[in-house]
């Protein structure tokens, strides 16, 4: 975005994509908001850190993304009681960002909605745990808070409360239903109850080492993750990793994308009632699994990218089973897509089912998978490929009806993609030209330096943003999951539908959890 | 239809039986005798997610896959704690999820077993020292077995059930020889 005629001064900012960074006044916070709306960008991401130590009180970080890159723009508040000006009226994602934001740090945004969002009663509401002097207590209870559901007045509405623990194995969450017979009417969310507090535990960590935490935000995108935060590391080390780590990572990136499609594939349609099509592809994802064990020594390949490339190598006998396990699976999954398109019941439940329209998905700043299904078409191995992807032309999967059956027919595209791009990265590797160290060491890092690692996990783009303090530990690390722009559109998919297709439509988001609660 | 039928026919039964050659294989099916012996009855279990970084979920998931097949064993997941014979906690007890976690245990008639699964539940893992947490299962719940991993594979979960139900009466933690991640 060229910020130039709003008369802003950008830096350029160390990170995985093209990016800038721009201080603004709260007046030019807004301006520049909109002119990144008014040029298709979208909202990432939106964090604060304590400066009150280097005597600059309060900085809030806005992340937007659009077709140059990413700007984050960056306010500075002198103290607590200063405000900075709402952003949701132009992206509605900031709303529980800046919620989040108060709850752990006590800056608060000019907005009628005040309620906190991490916070749930288990500190005292006046301490704020990412303030530099926030001491925490032992005397403190976990509690019970009072949360403000909106709810519907009319005859024969009912509410239905829902979670955190949940019917099957998935991570908790609250969702506040208000219903007519089985109708839904309004759909309130109520998430936090995997905060871990994560954003401190990081400050605690040397910059080398809190791969691991990056890793463990969401186990389910642990390659993401860690590739995302390594590349901030790397930035701020003014490093590059060596060629065959690059394909390494992106084989890693794209078996965690395989493994993750295909487990949701078959939990979507058994969430329709075909337990057939659970069972096929969760003995797929299991041959996928066992595979990245053997190769790599981790099922869900957590650890194997560290800061500097990867951890370890890969034999070529292996690098030959992937190949042909490529094959093999991509002729399975075809199969598969035949029976589940044929399948008029399975269709049935999911077409025309949690519906996101297009228009609606570019008001609420969709991203992602569920933003592809959506009509919203942007992918970060397209957009702004990191090595290896500038080789590889991957093909962004795409749809516009934005329904369950949207959702998993991007994932059917996605996976067969993906499997091309193992078919290619398995043929380069097996290369003499990527032959070579799959890892180089890092040097010291100097302190205040700021970068970001940004990388197209398998459910949306990934943002870390990374700030060095001396004696190589971490300043400031902020890690942002796509989940946070995609949970509130679950409840506008939600409305019309009947109660028993929320899990439906739930699980084709299939949206994180703890990556979202930190 | 059709073809659905035909997918299963072709792809046939994958559910792993013992004997095989030493490999993860040979322990799972090891474990489906030793259970099938052991249990009078059907094992029900109740999870809760405590704050865990869903890794171990995906793992938990997993045995109820065609290789692994739970159900065949005869241990289900319920939805209700009050159908529940073994309570299985995942995460480090994230402070929000302590009286979600305690008023599930309370719900849950005896007798009980609490299984603590993943680094997280058992010792608190890499969340362990957090103003947000309240460290490993066992500052909060009494376990009867603690199953470490990060996160633990299937098979080191079913090694986990197994010891659960053949011996609740003092901590024991899964088989260390077994292949775990």
């Amino acid at each position: 975005m060229n910020v130039a005629p709003l008369g802003l001064a950008a830096a350029p900012l160390a990170a995985g994509v093209p990016a800038q960074r721009v201080p603004v006044s709260a007046g030019q916070l807004l301006t520049a908001s909109r002119l990144a709306w008014e040029n298709g960008g979208r909202l990432i991401g939106l964090w604060g850190s304590d400066e009150r130590d280097r005597h600059r009180g309060f900085c809030i970080r806005v992340a937007l993304e659009d077709r140059d890159g990413l700007t984050v723009l960056e306010h500075t508040l002198p103290d607590a009681n200063a405000h900075y000006p709402d952003l949701t009226s132009i992206f509605p994602a900031a709303d529980r960002m800046q919620r989040a934001t108060y709850d752990l740090l006590g800056i608060a945004a000019e907005s009628d909605d005040q309620r906190p969002w991490l916070w749930m009663a288990s500190w005292p509401i006046d301490q704020f745990p990412l303030r530099r002097d926030f001491v925490p207590s032992p005397v403190w209870e976990p509690g019970q808070e009072e949360y403000d559901f909106v709810k519907v007045e009319g005859d024969g509405v009912h509410e239905i409360p829902v979670g955190p623990v949940h019917a099957g194995i998935i991570e908790p969450g609250h969702f506040r239903f208000q219903i007519v017979g089985e109708k839904v009417l309004r759909l309130e969310e109520r998430l936090g109850y995997a905060h871990k507090g994560i954003e401190k535990r990081f400050e605690t960590l040397p910059i080398l080492d809190a791969g691991r935490l990056a890793g463990r935000v969401s186990g389910d995108s642990t390659v993401a993750y860690a590739w995302a935060y390594a590349q901030a590391v790397e930035c701020l080390a003014r490093a590059v990793p060596p060629p065959r780590a690059s394909w390494l990572r992106a084989l890693c990136l794209e078996r965690e994308r395989l493994a993750n499609h295909l487990g949701d594939l078959g939990a979507i349609g058994n969430d329709g009632g075909l337990a057939f099509g659970l069972a096929q592809f969760s003995r797929l994802r299991e041959d996928v699994l066992r595979e990245n064990a053997a190769a790599f020594g981790h099922r869900l390949l957590m650890d194997v990218v560290v800061p500097g490339g990867v951890a370890r190598d890969l034999a070529w006998e292996h690098v030959h089973r992937m190949h042909d396990e490529a094959d093999r699976i991509g002729r399975e999954i075809v199969a598969l897509r035949d029976i589940y398109d044929e399948h008029a019941g399975l269709q049935d439940r999911f077409r025309n089912c949690g519906r996101i329209a297009p228009e609606l998905a570019a008001r609420l700043g969709l991203v992602g998978l569920a933003g592809r299904a959506s009509g919203r078409a942007h992918d970060l191995r397209c957009d702004f490929p990191c090595a290896p992807y500038d080789v590889l032309s991957v093909r962004i999967a795409s749809e516009t009806e934005g329904d369950v059956w949207a959702r998993v027919a991007v994932r059917f595209d996605e996976v067969l993609e993906t499997l091309r791009l193992i078919a290619v990265i398995t043929a380069a590797l097996l290369d003499p030209a990527t032959s070579g160290d799959s890892c180089v060491t890092l040097g010291t890092i100097p302190p205040d330096r700021l970068a970001t690692g940004y990388i197209e996990g398998w459910r949306g783009p990934v943002l870390v943003a990374l700030e060095s303090a001396a004696d190589g530990m971490i300043r400031r690390c902020h890690p942002q999951d796509p989940s946070w722009c995609n949970w509130p559109a679950i409840e506008h998919a939600i409305i019309g539908n009947i109660v028993p297709d929320f899990p439906l439509i739930n699980k084709s988001f299939n949206l994180s959890y703890s990556g979202h609660d930190l | 239809m059709y073809q659905t039928l035909r997918r299963i026919v072709r792809i046939g039964i994958k559910t792993e039986d013992a004997p095989a050659p030493a490999t993860e294989d040979v322990v799972v099916a090891r474990l489906q005798e030793r259970i099938l012996r052991t249990l009078g009855r059907a094992l029900t279990i109740r999870h809760v997610d405590a704050g865990s970084c869903n890794a171990c979920e995906l793992e938990a998931q997993a045995l109820s896959n065609p290789y692994y097949n739970l159900e065949g064993l005869g241990i289900r997941h319920v939805a209700s704690p009050r159908h529940a014979d073994a309570l299985m906690v995942t995460g480090p007890v994230s402070k929000h999820m302590a009286i979600a976690l305690k008023r599930t245990y309370d719900a849950m008639p005896d007798p009980k077993l609490v299984i603590a699964v993943g680094e997280c539940a058992c010792t608190g893992g890499i969340f362990a020292n957090s103003y947000a947490t309240l460290g490993p299962l066992s500052n909060v719940l009494p376990i009867d077995v603690a199953i470490p991993g990060c996160p633990p594979s299937p098979t080191a979960l079913l090694q986990g059930i197994l010891a659960a139900i053949t011996n609740p009466a003092r901590p024991l933690h899964a088989d260390p020889r077994s292949p775990v991640d």
